[in-house]
């Protein structure tokens, strides 16, 4: 019966157990850590493709009246540098920590649906490539990463430009969905034995509860990019005022969900940056319960404040107060969090490598985007920084300083785990420093010109306001910045030239991903660990008298893995053709729409009557 | 039951004690509440923008400002008929559950033949509710009642049809002897969603159709 059938496939993946290779494994690979590899490379790609757009935003605004780029070009950057940084840049790198790190740091041989998985990888390469195809026909998103209406409807952006947009959007939001869903059921459902959600690490609570705000605000978007493709398809009028709608709307439900898409991006640098300070400080995480709860009431209040984005639109005092009043009340946990991080390194004996630099420069960057923030949640004082350089300055402080100082971070801390090579010391710090400095050279004197009335979003200013010089310096900033970046290439070049010498664990880390081999082999577990505290492996560490043995690469005789499969990206494709087909409906009629339904459906099917092993 | 000695046999016991599957599909269902929680926001927002463009409302007659008469054209007792067959379905689809477990096929295929039937009364309905609003002139473009109208019940109704795919689907699997106890679980995750779609129009129903 099916039973026999089940063991018949157990049978077959159990025979051997060699490492499958080849790009047809790749295009099957059903493995998180494979998964998590290749969401690391796309997303680090699309991060080097949108820092490569901001420096040329900044080549244009070095000088007063500058020609470098068309006022046109200069909105198409702007716009793909943050739709690319946000959607195809910091949430996928923080998927690759989701995918890589979440399995190992629970005890788990994978996620609890690995074809889903591979399926949201592939939806989400497929719709990063469809948004940057509009590069080819000259028509990229030129209307902003927040798509106001009126900016986006069919009288004022008659081009391709919002369709590949909304329809880009669309696409990684069912990226983003399918693989919320599995991480949440993964944390739930597949811990070890002993492994209580109190004992999780820190980094697996946070990504919990982003998966949580990513399954509650995506809905939102996916509903405000439907009435949008309505408008712009179809011809209704939700968000145009001649035809009675209100753009308002629009900016109530993108706010909606992108209010707590701002914590999606910053709750995992923040679980990356509590793993790395304790290791590194030799001490366990400091008020742990309160870590969690502060992440967890972060998340909460970060969906009753989207209205602070709108403080301009006038709302009236009363929902002004109201959201100018929860806006500053996330202040508390998240000065819980940063005081919880000085306590772990209080009185610790810190070892000054790579990964704490960066985890140390997060907090001291990010407390300086916090207090900009604090300042634009009171709305006299928003009216008047509200769409000037302060806005950003505020927001690279938080997602530079923050997301991508702990990413990288977090890159380096667990660089050994995943290819099983350390990277260079001395480069990461040299990385660690030009990146600082240059980030700080670009972004800070962006306060002071927000301040003094330089408006954001526009392609030049003129001569004689006082500009020219911070514009300057800022401009020889973003340089720097995109060179510590390179530096960061060449530590990864010259190293993967290397043999592979890093040790299971070369940090002397407290979770279980430190416990197995590195790289870790398929399996990850040649034997599911039982769990009795919040850091395991010090704990094993400590019964063994200060150390443990370097875990064996065994043969995995009789370890029960799931099959490749390529229907999820069969189905993915399938998505993508209906995509492609909305969009060529003018020209090749209903036949699009109806070949990528036709290609998602036996995807689907296929995939659903396939023996997942 | 069965299947958790299965799991349990497989050294597959999940840390919750509940399938993965099912967990799964219980945090798809909340993440499509807030789906449609914004559809109906939506649909209550622009539910009385009037003079937005010439078209047919609800329960009301209305001139439009350029002298055009338009009748009331909801039809309740059709819709109610349809709401009251698709809410019978979601017991119906229980029976159908009950005698998978016990492995009884032949009550399995009838009730769940039922609730098919329910379901493709109710997609047959929305197709004839839809075209006869069209005819009288309420179209997606001809005024945002008619836009969020048909945005709310259209994505209702595509969940709908995907249910009934998908149940059609476990029905034909079922004839062909392939739903033995052990995987009725098959069916209980359809049935979570069937149920869930159930609920949204409970909602959708007297927002739309009975209060003016």
């Amino acid at each position: 019966m099916a039973t026999t059938a089940l063991d018949q496939q157990r049978g077959h993946a159990t025979a051997g157990h060699a490492e499958p290779t080849g790009l047809w494994s790749w295009l099957t690979t059903v493995d998180h850590k494979r998964i998590g590899i290749l969401y690391g490379a796309t997303a680090f790609f699309f991060f080097l493709v949108g820092g490569l757009e901001a420096i040329l935003l900044r080549l244009q605004l070095g000088s007063a009246n500058n020609t470098f780029l068309s006022p046109e070009l200069y909105n198409q950057l702007f716009t793909m540098h943050g739709t690319t940084m946000i959607f195809l840049a910091i949430m996928p790198l923080s998927a690759m920590f989701f995918n890589f790190m979440i399995p190992l740091q629970i005890g788990a041989r994978d996620v609890a649906f690995p074809r889903l998985n591979a399926f949201s990888y592939w939806v989400f390469l497929l719709g990063g490539l469809f948004l940057n195809s509009s590069f080819l026909f000259g028509a990229a998103p030129n209307q902003g990463w927040y798509g106001y209406a009126n900016l986006t409807s069919r009288q004022y952006s008659p081009g391709m430009n919002v369709d590949f947009w909304m329809l880009g959007l669309q696409i990684l939001g069912v990226a983003s969905l399918a693989a919320a869903v599995n991480f949440f059921v993964t944390i739930l459902n597949m811990r070890a034995p002993g492994m209580k959600m109190m004992r999780m690490p820190m980094f697996t609570w946070m990504s919990f509860i982003t998966q949580i705000l990513l399954l509650l605000a995506f809905p939102v978007i996916t509903v405000a990019l439907i009435l949008l493709m309505f408008d712009r398809f179809f011809g209704t009028h939700f968000f145009v005022p001649s035809g009675g709608g209100d753009p308002l709307l629009w900016q109530h439900l993108f706010w909606i969900f992108g209010h707590p898409e701002v914590y999606i991006l910053v709750l995992p640098a923040f679980g990356i940056v509590s793993e790395i300070l304790p290791v590194f400080s030799r001490k366990p995480l400091f008020g742990y319960a309160a870590m969690v709860f502060s992440g967890a009431f972060i998340a909460f209040l970060g969906f009753g404040v989207w209205s602070h984005h709108m403080f301009t639109t006038g709302m009236g005092p009363i929902a002004d107060t109201f959201f100018a009043l929860s806006t500053m009340l996330i202040a508390v946990p998240t000065g819980v969090k940063i005081f919880n991080w000085m306590g772990t390194i209080w009185g610790g004996s810190i070892q000054y490598r790579t990964p704490i630099y960066f985890a140390l420069g997060f907090i001291a960057m990010f407390i300086i985007g916090g207090l900009s923030g604090v300042m634009h949640s009171s709305p006299p004082a928003d009216l008047q920084q509200n769409d000037t350089y302060f806005v950003v300055a505020h927001f690279h402080y938080v997602l530079f300083g923050g997301s991508i100082f702990a990413l990288t971070g977090g890159a380096y801390y667990w660089w050994p785990k995943m290819f099983g090579r350390m990277l260079n010391e001395g480069l990461g710090k040299v990385h660690f420093w030009l990146m600082l400095i240059g980030f700080n050279v670009t972004f800070f004197p962006m306060h002071i010109l927000g301040l003094n009335g330089m408006p954001r979003r526009v392609y030049t200013y003129p001569e004689g306001l006082g500009f020219e010089t911070l514009n300057q310096i800022e401009t020889a900033g973003s340089l720097i910045l995109g060179f510590s970046f390179l530096v960061f290439l060449v530590n990864i070049v010259l190293t993967w030239r290397g043999p592979r010498n890093a040790p299971a664990d070369p940090w002397n880390g407290a979770t279980l991903e430190w416990a197995i081999p590195s790289p870790p082999q398929e399996w990850n577990f040649a034997e599911i660990p039982t769990v009795h505290g919040r850091d395991p492996l010090w704990e094993m560490k400590r019964e063994h008298g200060g150390q443990v043995p370097e875990p064996a690469r065994v043969s995995g005789q009789g370890i029960h893995l799931p099959n490749p499969s390529y229907w999820p990206l069969v189905s993915a494709i399938g998505l993508m053709v209906l995509m492609v087909g909305l969009m060529a409906a003018s020209l090749v009629g209903p036949w699009g729409v109806v070949a990528g339904l036709s290609v998602l459906f036996i995807g689907v099917f296929n995939w659903a009557f396939e023996p997942a092993g | 039951m069965a299947d958790h000695a299965h799991a349990l046999e497989h050294g597959l016991e999940t840390s919750t004690g509940l399938d993965n599957r099912k967990l799964a599909i219980w945090t798809f269902i909340g993440s499509e509440c807030l789906f449609f929680a914004s559809l109906i926001s939506n649909f209550l927002v622009h539910k009385r923008t009037w003079p937005s463009g010439p078209g047919p409302f609800p329960h009301d007659a209305w001139v439009s400002p350029s002298g055009q008469h338009f009748e009331p054209i909801i039809e309740i007792p059709l819709v109610t008929l349809g709401t009251a067959l698709l809410l019978f379905s979601s017991l119906f689809v229980v029976l159908a559950l009950a005698n998978a477990q016990r492995g009884n096929r032949k009550g399995l295929l009838l009730w769940l033949g039922l609730t098919l039937l329910c379901g493709f009364f109710f997609v047959g309905m929305q197709v004839y509710e839809f075209s006869h609003f069209v005819h009288k002139g309420l179209t997606l473009k001809s005024n945002l009642y008619g836009a969020s109208f048909f945005t709310l019940t259209g994505f209702h109704g595509t969940h709908v049809t995907l249910g009934v795919i998908w149940l059609l689907t476990l029905w034909i699997e079922a004839f062909r002897g392939k739903i033995p106890p052990a995987k009725s679980l098959n069916l209980e995750i359809a049935a979570l969603y069937w149920h869930f779609v159930d609920v949204v129009w409970i909602v959708i129903f007297p927002v739309v159709y009975l209060i003016q």
